[in-house]
């Protein structure tokens, strides 16, 4: 809504106005005192970021967020979730509303290089194109003169502007600033199209269609974006608190180490894996934690495998494929770094 | 001594509001100061820069022509340019539909006056937000799909896409064309009051001769602007309609919903109006043998005015910055535009700033164009 984003940046002025030396303690001292950390959600976006019908929060943006709170607290329950809309959410990373910002934001230079550092990507995504299926559209080309739904505050805006001006398509872009917005606008009829992430498409699709079948998802560019969890800048222990706290979801699946078998693994001769989990000490006290916060994430949340079958794939209403999210080893993008 | 200086009420006085002002300035100081200090902290941009930077994002409608390879200054341009036209366009019509309310609540008829009273406390009592959410989801779930579309007249089609009517495209400078040919009828307009003094205006060919000046002035200006005209008919094209004006569901749901929303409050304020002027007056006017209609136009509205003024110039300001709700309903006004902006350049500071600033101006500039309206129509005791 209007009043609440305009208020929310008069908030934000107000907190760069007024804010000051609250940044002279680390963010990790302020999120041990305070007792949680405090996460960006997406206001809704079923397999990343919402809220389940017992009001506990679910998603794999979530989860990325859960896996930093067993780190610290070894609770999966000590973080609080934020739901906030596209346009709020960097301005509330900014001045420290929020810890980490794990809500499908897509890496850019323009904001990497304003305030705000990246960690490692958690899902690289395609930007699609919803489209009902009784058009007969199957591809970008035959959008010519289509009307298009975006929602602000997203990379987006600027792809769908690219693809209009790329294939000469003169699409009709009509900007909301909910989602819910958009996606009515989508059903409705407003719109021939909807343009966003593949997967908030999918989600969308399964959760809000009426009838799911009557409407087909096509990738709208050929690039890859890399959506990934941020911080602030200026904190780089919290920085590598974060990042490593998801090496571990990718690590523990590239040695097989799973929620069901976290404990057996821990008597394995496996020199890597005795490191990883803190058989061996020394990785979490280097980070400031707990030596065995990779063991405490695993044996909370599972691997990156399981989270993202749970939220996204086999076991969710999205049926997504692993695709790029599958580990380099078996033809994805995910590399986990060495435990050491 | 001291004491004395201490009892001076006039130093007192000075002392007191000069400390004051050293606070202000104090403070203004400490926040600047803060927030750079923040900014830098937290390695955020500062500065107007970005304005002149390609703004990259698709505006969806917007009287100003632009495109996203334009920067992002021509994007505030289009915002401003928007968020003007549906503040003119639903100040005049929630001011007509208003004085019909108004008069409707005073109507002898109990049906007129009864249907007026409910819809001003219908209109009064629903948050503007959920109207325009109401008229939005009207617009686009009651209309047909654009390959369905009602014809209710030949070349004009009604459907989820908007209203697509037959219209003309304007080549050339028509910007220009309009403000020489508005600057052209003030000069005019002043010209023939001093002529007027001179000559007698109301000579056939005195009139004649200034109309033929003008007449001439527009030529020129047609010429000068390169204006050319080609008619252009909306007419289906793949998904949507092409050419021809267009009203989009988005505009029409704002301005119905900002119109009825609005009209509601003029209306009470023009039936205060009309309400305060002495019962004597409407006698006076049937006295001297006037109708109820010509009594009202011509001796009571005048009144009511200087009642009705301050009020509405409130009511004027309310509706400029009832514009911003439009981000509910998809139409870019500067709001939507603004929040947009701030996305991509990270910029809230700098952006809110510009938000205010504008939207100060506009506030003052309709404030402004009241009071003067005001001392027009105040009572002059001579």
């Amino acid at each position: 809504m209007t009043i609440g984003y305009l208020g929310f940046a008069g908030a934000v002025a107000a907190g760069l106005l007024l804010a000051g030396g609250a940044l002279a303690a680390s963010t990790l001292d302020t999120v041990k005192g305070r007792g949680k950390v405090i996460c960006a959600a997406s206001t809704g976006t079923v397999g990343f970021g919402a809220p389940d019908d017992k009001g506990y929060w679910r998603g794999l943006d979530v989860e990325t967020c859960r896996a930093v709170a067993v780190a610290i607290f070894n609770d999966r329950d000590k973080a609080e979730f934020v739901p906030l809309s596209g346009q709020q959410r960097i301005p509330a990373l900014q001045t420290g509303e929020i810890d980490i910002l794990p809500r499908t934001l897509t890496w850019t230079l323009q904001r990497d290089a304003n305030g705000i550092n990246f960690t490692t990507p958690n899902y690289y995504e395609f930007t699609g194109f919803m489209v009902p299926k009784s058009l007969g559209v199957t591809r970008v080309q035959d959008m010519k003169g289509a009307a298009v739904c975006v929602q602000t505050g997203s990379t987006t805006e600027v792809v769908v502007a690219d693809i209009s001006t790329e294939h000469k398509l003169g699409l009709k872009t009509v900007v909301f600033d909910s989602i819910e917005a958009t996606k009515q606008a989508l059903f409705s009829g407003r719109c021939d199209a909807l343009i966003t992430d593949a997967a908030a498409l999918a989600s969308t699709r399964a959760t809000q269609a009426k009838n799911p079948d009557d409407y087909i998802i096509f990738p709208a560019t050929p690039y890859m974006d890399a959506l990934t969890p941020a911080v602030r800048h200026g904190d780089d222990q919290w920085k590598d608190i974060v990042n490593w706290s998801f090496q571990a979801l990718i690590a523990a699946e590239l040695f097989g180490i799973t929620q069901a078998n976290v404990d057996d693994k821990l008597k394995s001769p496996d020199p890597r894996v005795k490191r990883f989990l803190g058989v061996e000490p020394g990785n979490g006290k280097a980070l400031g934690l707990d030596d065995r916060f990779a063991y405490n994430i695993v044996k909370q949340l599972g691997n990156y495998g399981e989270m993202f079958e749970r939220n996204l794939g086999r076991g969710s209403p999205l049926k997504l494929e692993r695709g790029p999210n599958a580990l380099y080893s078996q033809g994805g993008l995910m590399f986990p770094l060495a435990f050491q | 001594m001291l004491s004395s200086l201490w009892d001076n009420q006039r130093l007192r006085s000075w002392a007191g509001q000069i400390l004051l002002l050293a606070l202000f300035g104090a403070t203004i100081w400490w926040l600047a100061d803060n927030t750079l200090t923040n900014l830098a902290v937290r390695s955020i941009r500062v500065g107007f820069d970005f304005l002149w930077r390609q703004a990259n994002f698709p505006i969806s409608e917007s009287i100003v022509a632009y495109d996203p390879s334009d920067t992002f200054f021509r994007a505030y341009l289009a915002g401003i340019g928007n968020t003007l036209l549906i503040s003119a366009v639903v100040i005049v019509l929630a001011t007509l539909l208003g004085l019909v309310v108004g008069l409707g609540r005073r109507s002898r008829h109990p049906l007129v006056a009864g249907f007026a009273g409910a819809f001003v406390t219908l209109m009064r009592n629903v948050p503007l937000i959920v109207q325009l959410l109401f008229w939005y989801a009207l617009l686009t779930t009651a209309l047909p799909p654009p390959r369905q579309a009602w014809q209710p007249l030949p070349g004009a089609f009604l459907s989820l896409r908007g209203l697509y009517l037959p219209g003309v495209e304007v080549d050339g400078h028509g910007w220009l064309f309009c403000l020489g040919a508005v600057a052209g009828a003030v000069l005019w307009w002043r010209g023939a009051a001093r002529v007027e003094r001179r000559f007698d205006l109301t000579a056939p060919r005195v009139a004649a001769l200034l109309a033929a000046a003008y007449a001439g002035w527009l030529v020129l200006l047609w010429l000068g602007c390169g204006i050319g005209l080609r008619p252009s008919l909306p007419r289906l094209a793949g998904f949507n309609f092409e050419g021809g004006l267009r009203l989009s569901p988005e505009f029409t749901a704002l301005t119905i919903g900002l119109v009825i929303y609005t009209s509601a409050f003029i209306g009470e304020i023009i039936r205060g109006g009309v309400d305060a002027v002495a019962r004597g007056q409407w006698e006076a006017g049937r006295a001297v043998g006037l109708s109820d209609r010509q009594t009202l136009f011509h001796i009571v509205i005048p009144q009511a005015l200087r009642i009705i003024i301050p009020p509405l110039t409130t009511q004027y300001l309310s509706t400029v910055k009832n514009s911003t709700l439009a981000v509910a309903v998809g139409f870019p006004e500067l709001g939507l535009v603004v929040g947009t902006v701030i996305n991509q350049t990270g910029q809230a500071i700098e952006n809110v700033l510009a938000l205010l600033l504008v939207f100060l101006t506009i506030s003052t500039s309709v404030s402004l164009l009241m009071n003067w309206y005001n001392a027009r129509v105040a009572l002059v005791s001579r």
